[in-house]
């Protein structure tokens, strides 16, 4: 065990699967400039090659189908993108190809790909420097999702996600990179389609993803100041959505805040609800809160960002309502 | 160059192949047996027995919607072939695909894909696998005129050639995409330049001569296996039939009877087989006879596929996720 961030917690996994799997290699714009991707990539080039991590042109549809391509004829590629608002450049290889292949091929050809979209916002960046869309690649049959929260999960989740026999889109969060817990040395996986109880309690629960579980955390700690005990689950998987410890835990708070930084439009947050709503409809003690991103772009001026994301104070209201 | 008479001989009989079973498909779809829809490849066939024949098995080839010739010259199965047009469960593809989506991966057909240049993106990838693992065969991806007319062809060759991958990109230019002929869609007939300028080794050859096709094709392809980087050939050629069915589209007036007619005097196949005739590798005799056991061999697949079971609704679900360990 070792005190890791989350940024390097992600290189570690790199570094371990790089190592493990011959077939391993890593692809994406900067994956050896000075700053190496917020350090997720630092150092690989000089351990394992260009041959094996390599930069690559700016096109990114080109550079995605190269990956999926090769994972087809039997390859483990890690490609990512610095900025997920990239990805959607690269669409028609993930869901036309990438996602349906599987399926199409009467699972004759499977694609061990892992398309790791980097969110990374704030700082008056605007619209299309901002955007995490879960729901989007979520909502496409063929493909699994994950958020990793925690330095833990950040690197047992990409393990997990290389050594996958499925596309996995791995979705980490810049504003969690400096995020540090203890991580054990070595390899080890966190299950894909599994859930955590981070923390437990008996008065509501908050289902939160990605980023949001750092705000719910410091939201619980706060309230449960005022007497409150929120108990706070991180998907970590968005699909396959690990269903059983959400009802599980709705079942013994009987209310819930569900809090993802996405469009609350067709969302993951919106499934989540129904779920619990179909459920657990008639022993729940009120409405499901949603906290969420308000259905515009997002805005460059700080004044509009801070109006924008969610913050701590924006949950614990969304729990003082459920609480009512 | 000098030739057996057995390789002479199997160029034949995979173009009669192809264009016997694409005239069949084209009556079951006339007659409404086959609902899939079937991108025709008639008039094209000396491109992908050409080029296939410069292949080995290991070596991949991607293909877009009109994927039949490739799939048959590549030594795709014949009956799981017909089983697939018919969207039977013991089609290449199980059923899930259709006549579009054609695979058998111990040939190299890791799938064929029926966006437009949607291969032009995961063709690449066995190439990368080979440049990595130093080994494995090499891309080779069919693509029509329109292709270059999509952002990811010009991805895809300059990635291609930054990364001096081993990728053959095989242009057939039957002067058509859908609807719109080329020359109301480029400036000038100039794709082969612009791959030029994308740094790739280029070759114009005409796409009806078989022979012609292959010495091309061996050529690039022995470039791309040395480590030369990637190559680019423009067969021009022509298909017979419509985009997409068994009409030709000149009762609707999206082309001419003369230029049909035109392209039909250079038949590959007529082209080839007269030669083999006038050069004695086989006499006419022996030609009919060639004609009648592929004919055979098209009805017992058309039976076959016919006749296969349909899909279990039951296995609606499966295979959204790989089930391999």
């Amino acid at each position: 065990m070792s005190v890791m961030s989350y940024g390097l917690a992600i290189n570690s996994a790199h570094r371990i699967m790089l190592e493990k799997y011959e077939e391993c290699f890593v692809i994406g714009q900067g994956v050896n400039n000075p700053w190496f991707v917020g350090k997720t990539t630092v150092g690989l080039v000089d351990e394992f090659s260009q041959r094996r991590v390599m930069d690559t042109p700016i096109c990114e549809s080109a550079m995605a189908g190269a990956a999926i391509g090769a994972a087809m004829a039997g390859m483990k590629p890690i490609a990512f993108f610095p900025r997920m608002d990239f990805m959607y450049l690269a669409l028609d290889q993930i869901i036309n190809h990438c996602a349906s292949w599987n399926y199409m091929f009467n699972g004759q050809v499977n694609v061990p790909v892992v398309l790791r979209g980097i969110v990374n916002r704030g700082g008056e960046q605007g619209a299309q420097h901002s955007q995490s869309p879960l729901a989007l690649y979520a909502n496409i049959p063929g493909l699994k999702v994950v958020c990793p929260a925690t330095p833990k999960d950040a690197k047992g989740l990409l393990i997990a996600a290389v050594e996958d026999k499925n596309p996995v889109i791995f979705i980490d969060d810049r504003w969690l990179y400096d995020l540090e817990e203890e991580v054990d040395d070595g390899y080890y996986k966190t299950p894909i389609g599994k859930a955590n109880v981070l923390l437990e309690g008996s008065d509501v629960t908050i289902v939160a993803a990605s980023y949001m579980v750092k705000v719910a955390m410091s939201a619980a700690r706060t309230l449960k100041e005022k007497g409150i005990n929120c108990e706070v689950v991180d998907l970590r998987t968005i699909k396959p959505l690990d269903e059983e410890t959400v009802l599980a835990s709705t079942a013994k708070t009987n209310r819930a805040v569900i809090a993802v930084a996405e469009w609350d439009f067709a969302s993951v947050s919106s499934h989540v609800a129904q779920i619990i709503y179909k459920n657990q409809f008639r022993t729940l003690k009120s409405a499901i809160e949603k906290v969420n991103l308000p259905n515009v772009p997002a805005p460059a001026s700080n004044a509009l960002e801070k109006v924008y994301y969610p913050d701590e104070n924006s949950v614990i209201e969304a729990v003082m309502k459920v609480m009512a | 160059m000098e030739y057996s008479k057995e390789f002479l001989r199997a160029l034949m009989e995979k173009m009669l192949l192809i264009r016997q079973t694409e005239m069949r498909i084209a009556q079951l779809v006339t007659d409404k047996k086959i609902a899939t829809p079937c991108h025709l490849y008639v008039g094209q066939e000396a491109v992908a027995v050409g080029v296939c024949a410069a292949l080995e098995d290991e070596d991949y080839v991607f293909s877009p919607h009109r994927s039949h010739g490739h799939f048959l010259a590549k030594g795709g199965n014949l009956n799981k072939f017909f089983a697939e047009i018919f969207c039977r469960k013991e089609g290449c593809s199980g059923g899930r695909g259709g006549s579009m989506h054609l695979c058998e991966p111990s040939k190299g057909l890791l799938g064929s894909s029926s966006i437009v240049a949607g291969v032009l993106g995961i063709g690449l990838g066995p190439a990368m696998k080979r440049k990595i693992m130093g080994e494995g065969g090499i891309s080779v991806i069919f693509h029509g005129d329109c292709v270059p007319e999509e952002g990811i062809w010009h991805e895809s060759l300059n990635f291609a050639a930054v990364n001096k991958l081993p990728v053959v990109y095989v242009c057939e230019n039957n002067l058509y995409a859908a609807s719109l002929p080329l020359n109301e869609r480029r400036v000038s007939d100039n794709i082969p330049e612009v791959a030029a300028a994308h740094g790739l080794p280029t070759q114009v050859v005409f796409g009806n001569d078989v022979l012609a096709v292959y010495e091309a094709a061996k050529e690039a392809v022995k470039r791309a296996k040395d480590g030369e980087g990637p190559q680019f050939i423009e067969y021009r050629t022509y298909r017979w039939l419509g985009h997409v069915g068994p009409r030709d589209d000149i009762d609707v007036g999206l082309r001419s009877r003369e230029e049909l007619d035109e392209w039909k005097a250079k038949c590959p196949i007529k082209y080839f087989s007269n030669k083999l005739v006038e050069d004695g590798v086989m006499t006419q005799a022996e030609y009919d006879e060639l004609f009648e056991v592929v004919n055979t061999r098209v009805s017992e697949a058309e039976k076959f596929g016919a006749n296969a079971p349909k899909v279990d609704p039951e296995t609606l679900l499966e295979h959204v996720y790989s089930e391999v360990e």
